[in-house]
């Protein structure tokens, strides 16, 4: 027996469904900073002004949403192909490994804008290598990608902080990280493309990494939707049985898939390492992975949502860092309440309100809902 | 008509915007056997559901034995006597069947007295109705016609005068069948009510006293079934007239298309389901496989297109070897013309959160036809899929639409307009009408019937021996892995029957 599950106008699925969960996350989360004794109201104020409301602040949030931008991609393209890779983290992490190499050794000699594509490439294949392994031991031995992904973040982690508090450190230095990198290893900025509009920027990290993960989402969309190989993935992650069926090979997609999609964490190292810290330190993805999961699922698998999320979550750590500043009651870790709790929303609890506004847009326009299509009609 | 058990009075049923029943009125009497057919989708599942108290209705009212009842919930129905017997059985596997039976109605905290109480219950419902069950049998061990008479000890255990049954038979041997209504008959000689759901009109016919049909979520006619037709209740389903059986003129089978040698298929867990079978199949004929569920056809049908690799033996496809037991995949065999529909559509066949057009190409998404180097060309992905639709009447007409929106017929028509319009030289088949509207099966029978004529070989599994003789020039009955008979398409059920259950019939065979 079947249920029907009455579909809804694709305005309402990706456009209204995600923002009452967001106001509802927000509406939680306002709750939690009344119980500190603060005005949830000011705090979202503070939160949004401090997002969006001087020209360093976009471009803060932008900053961190190229970062999620990457991660969420990544997320998203082994989603689509039924794979969850938690690895993105590790990923990025040991990409920033590929990055200093190739930074080290050229940033004396090159110019940056001959130091980046090699830069891309570097992060991208150290990303999908490290991404490899769990693949191969997925498509051939059957262990479960999200143990083997998990365990890799912690040998990543573990391997740059022996290169960083050894042969990637200077001599003299006590800092656990590499040299800054010269001239030639440093990105542009993009804070005039904000002050274009007339905002002032004192000083902010955001840099032509925007524009790739942009490109990159593009390229992503161009993958899943237009490709025969996204097409392949597609088919897998739906059904594997399918797959098999249609004579697509278990192995070499899950393979393809998993190094896409390292390579697009990898990518991610570039915008911290290149455009904002110039050197790699020890931690400095520092969760940005994790954050990608709830981008990619926020997003809902797609490029265009998962840029809109990133942009979401750019303003979360922006505009919280803005608000752990301003109000002293409400300290970082209730800034990650606070996307903990919209992570809960809009990811775990992502249909709770579904069924509700399902039956609101059947009571008001039946038509809307696809009633012709899911009504069985007999051949 | 008897007093009635079950009055169902204006019954409605919505589900967002689609209404599964509309204005249902249904008096099922006392002591008889009531059998309800429709298409899937008509709304029998949900009314049931309704009466047993899984969904309530958005309003009218049921009456059982004259009163009016409030059934919310699955208890307040076994409460008022009703009991169900689902199609997919609702039993713990590693269970005995007594600790089945208690499931629910344990009447201690120990389950010492409880058990002690359903093995005396247990016999006297085996006295009255002869259901006979090793009450210390573990679920998993008995077959599947034993775990039904488990389902129904279980409902009357708990009291049951009312007995709702849930396409029963759909697992069952036609001599497990022919068991079941014993079983029924006498149930109701006992005085119990029956209600019957099923889409086999044959049934019906054979067992019930009076049967309701319903269509796209009415009721629209209630008979006598002495005073009715199968032509009658099969018009009244689909609401057009219908041809049951299909008609075909002389096969004039060609070459060897397909030649099976010594074949031999192990399951994930070792266990061999196909045993050293062979056969061939020529151009111009369909050839039928007929058996109970779980008998190898499956592995069978999984080996020779590839998906599961074969243990040992041999397989040639237009005289030229396949090497089915390692390197052949599905792909290089549709590249050399076999192309195969396989039993499970929605997991296998289609993905059906794609879109229509998506899966028109599932399997030949690397012909050049569908790219432009390595892009989908999506112009001629549509445009192919819309002349498909066109083709094969697939209803509704937007490619664009999510597969899993389609009805089952549609979405098998869809399976096969992809896998006959590639024009292979075989097509083989796995239950080509499962779950699919009467108004459907004839379409695709047609279908088959033209692909035979045209020359190709086409090999047929399926669970319907109906289907099987109407279908088949030749028969082959599969029992525990192996062939256990060839007949032609004038063998009787009974004899076929036998096959399938294992029984060897010399008089049969002669």
């Amino acid at each position: 027996m079947s249920t029907p599950y009455a579909k809804l106008p694709a305005w309402a699925d990706y456009g209204l469904i995600p923002l009452i969960n967001l106001f509802v996350a927000f509406v939680v989360a306002g709750f939690v900073v009344l119980l500190v004794g603060e005005n949830p109201l000011r705090a979202a104020v503070i939160l949004v002004e401090g997002a969006f409301g001087k020209g360093t602040g976009i471009a803060f949030t932008l900053f961190y949403a190229t970062t999620f931008i990457f991660t969420g991609l990544s997320v998203a393209v082994a989603a689509h192909c039924g794979l969850f890779n938690i690895g993105t983290e590790g990923q990025a992490y040991i990409a920033g490994l590929g990055i200093a190499i190739v930074c080290l050794s050229f940033d004396s000699t090159l110019p940056w804008w001959l130091t980046f594509p090699l830069a891309i490439i570097a992060a991208a294949a150290v990303g999908a290598l490290w991404a490899l392994i769990p693949a191969y031991l997925q498509a051939k031995r059957g262990s479960h990608i999200v143990i083997t992904t998990i365990m890799f973040n912690f040998i990543a982690a573990s391997i740059m902080v022996y290169l960083l508090v050894g042969p990637l450190k200077p001599a003299a230095s006590q800092a656990p990280q590499t040299r800054n990198f010269l001239a030639g290893a440093e990105l542009p900025k993009l804070n005039w493309i904000i002050e274009l509009f007339g905002a002032k920027i004192r000083s902010a990290p955001l840099n032509v990494t925007f524009l790739l993960a942009l490109v990159m989402a593009f390229l992503v969309w161009l993958l899943i939707w237009r490709t025969k190989l996204g097409y392949e993935m597609r088919t897998y992650g739906h059904s594997p049985k399918a797959a098999r069926y249609a004579g697509i090979s278990e192995t070499r997609i899950i393979i393809t898939a998993m190094m896409i999609s390292g390579g697009l964490a990898g990518m991610m190292a570039l915008n911290p390492v290149m455009g904002d810290q110039h050197n790699v330190a020890i931690d400095f993805v520092s969760g940005a992975g994790f954050v990608g999961i709830a981008v990619a699922l926020m997003g809902r698998l797609h490029p265009v949502g998962i840029v809109l999320a990133a942009i979401l979550f750019g303003m979360l750590y922006q505009g919280g860092a803005e608000l752990a500043f301003e109000m002293p009651a409400i300290s970082r870790d209730m800034i990650v309440i606070i996307q903990g709790l919209v992570i809960l929303f809009a990811g775990a609890l992502e249909h709770m309100f579904r069924p509700y506004i399902q039956a609101l847009f059947a009571s008001f326009s039946p038509r809307s809902v696809g009633m012709e299509a899911v009504k069985g009609k007999g051949a | 008509m008897a007093q009635a058990a079950i009055e169902l009075i204006g019954i409605n049923k919505s589900f967002g915007a689609v209404r599964a029943n509309r204005d249902i009125n249904l008096e099922i009497g006392r002591g008889t056997i009531h059998g309800i057919v429709g298409e899937n989708g008509a709304g029998k599942s949900t009314l049931m559901s309704i009466l047993y108290g899984f969904y309530q209705a958005d309003s009218g009212e049921i009456r059982v034995g004259g009163q009016p009842a409030s059934i919310k919930t699955p208890n307040d129905a076994i409460a008022l006597g009703i009991g169900m017997v689902h199609q997919h059985f609702m039993l713990v596997d590693n269970f005995t069947v007594l600790e089945n039976v208690i499931l629910g109605a344990e009447s201690d905290a120990l389950l010492k007295k409880s058990i002690a109480k359903a093995r005396s219950e247990l016999e006297r419902l085996e006295r009255e109705y002869g259901l006979e069950v090793d009450p210390d049998a573990i679920i998993e061990e008995l077959p599947v016609g034993l775990q039904q008479r488990v389902e129904i000890l279980k409902a009357l255990y708990r009291g049951a005068e009312i007995l709702i049954l849930d396409e029963p038979t759909g697992v069952l041997t036609p001599a497990e069948a022919d068991h079941l209504f014993r079983i029924l008959r006498q149930l109701k000689d006992q005085g119990k009510t029956v209600v019957l759901i099923t889409h086999k009109l044959r049934e019906i016919m054979a067992i019930t006293d009076t049967v309701s049909v319903m269509r796209q979520g009415t009721m629209v006619a209630t008979r006598e079934t002495a005073k009715t037709t199968v032509e009658e209740l099969a018009e009244l389903m689909v609401g057009r007239r219908v041809l049951l059986r299909v008609e075909k003129g002389e096969a004039a089978a060609g070459a060897v298309k397909l030649a099976v040698k010594n074949l031999t298929v192990r399951d994930t867990r070792g266990v061999t389901m196909v045993d050293d079978i062979s056969f061939d199949i020529r151009a111009g004929e369909i050839v039928g496989i007929a058996g109970v569920a779980g008998n190898g056809q499956s592995e069978l049908l999984e080996a020779i297109s590839g998906i599961r690799r074969a243990v040992s033996g041999s397989v040639m496809l237009d005289g030229k070897p396949i090497d089915l037991t390692g390197a052949a995949d599905p792909g290089e065999l549709r590249d050399r013309g076999l192309a195969h529909v396989p039993e499970d559509r929605h997991h296998v066949g289609l993905v059906l959160a794609f879109e229509e057009n998506e899966n028109s190409i599932l399997g030949y998404h690397d012909d050049p036809r569908y790219l432009r180097g390595p892009f989908l060309n999506i112009d001629a992905i549509r445009n192919d899929a819309k002349d498909k639709i066109t083709k094969y009447d697939i209803r509704p007409a937007d490619c664009r639409l999510k597969t899993a929106n389609f009805s089952g017929g549609n979405q098998q028509k869809i399976v096969l307009a992809r896998e006959m319009e590639q024009d292979p030289g075989v097509l083989i088949v796995g239950q080509p009408t499962r779950g699919v509207d009467v108004g459907a099966i004839e379409f695709i029978h047609k279908r088959l019937i033209a692909m035979r004529d045209q020359g190709k070989a086409v090999l047929v599994v399926s669970v319907e021996l109906d289907e099987i003789r109407s279908l088949s020039d030749r028969i082959l009955v599969m029992f525990a892995g192996r062939i256990v008979g060839e007949r032609g398409p004038e063998a009787t059920e009974g004899e076929l029957g036998l096959l399938m259950a294992g029984i060897e019939h010399q008089e049969a065979a002669e």
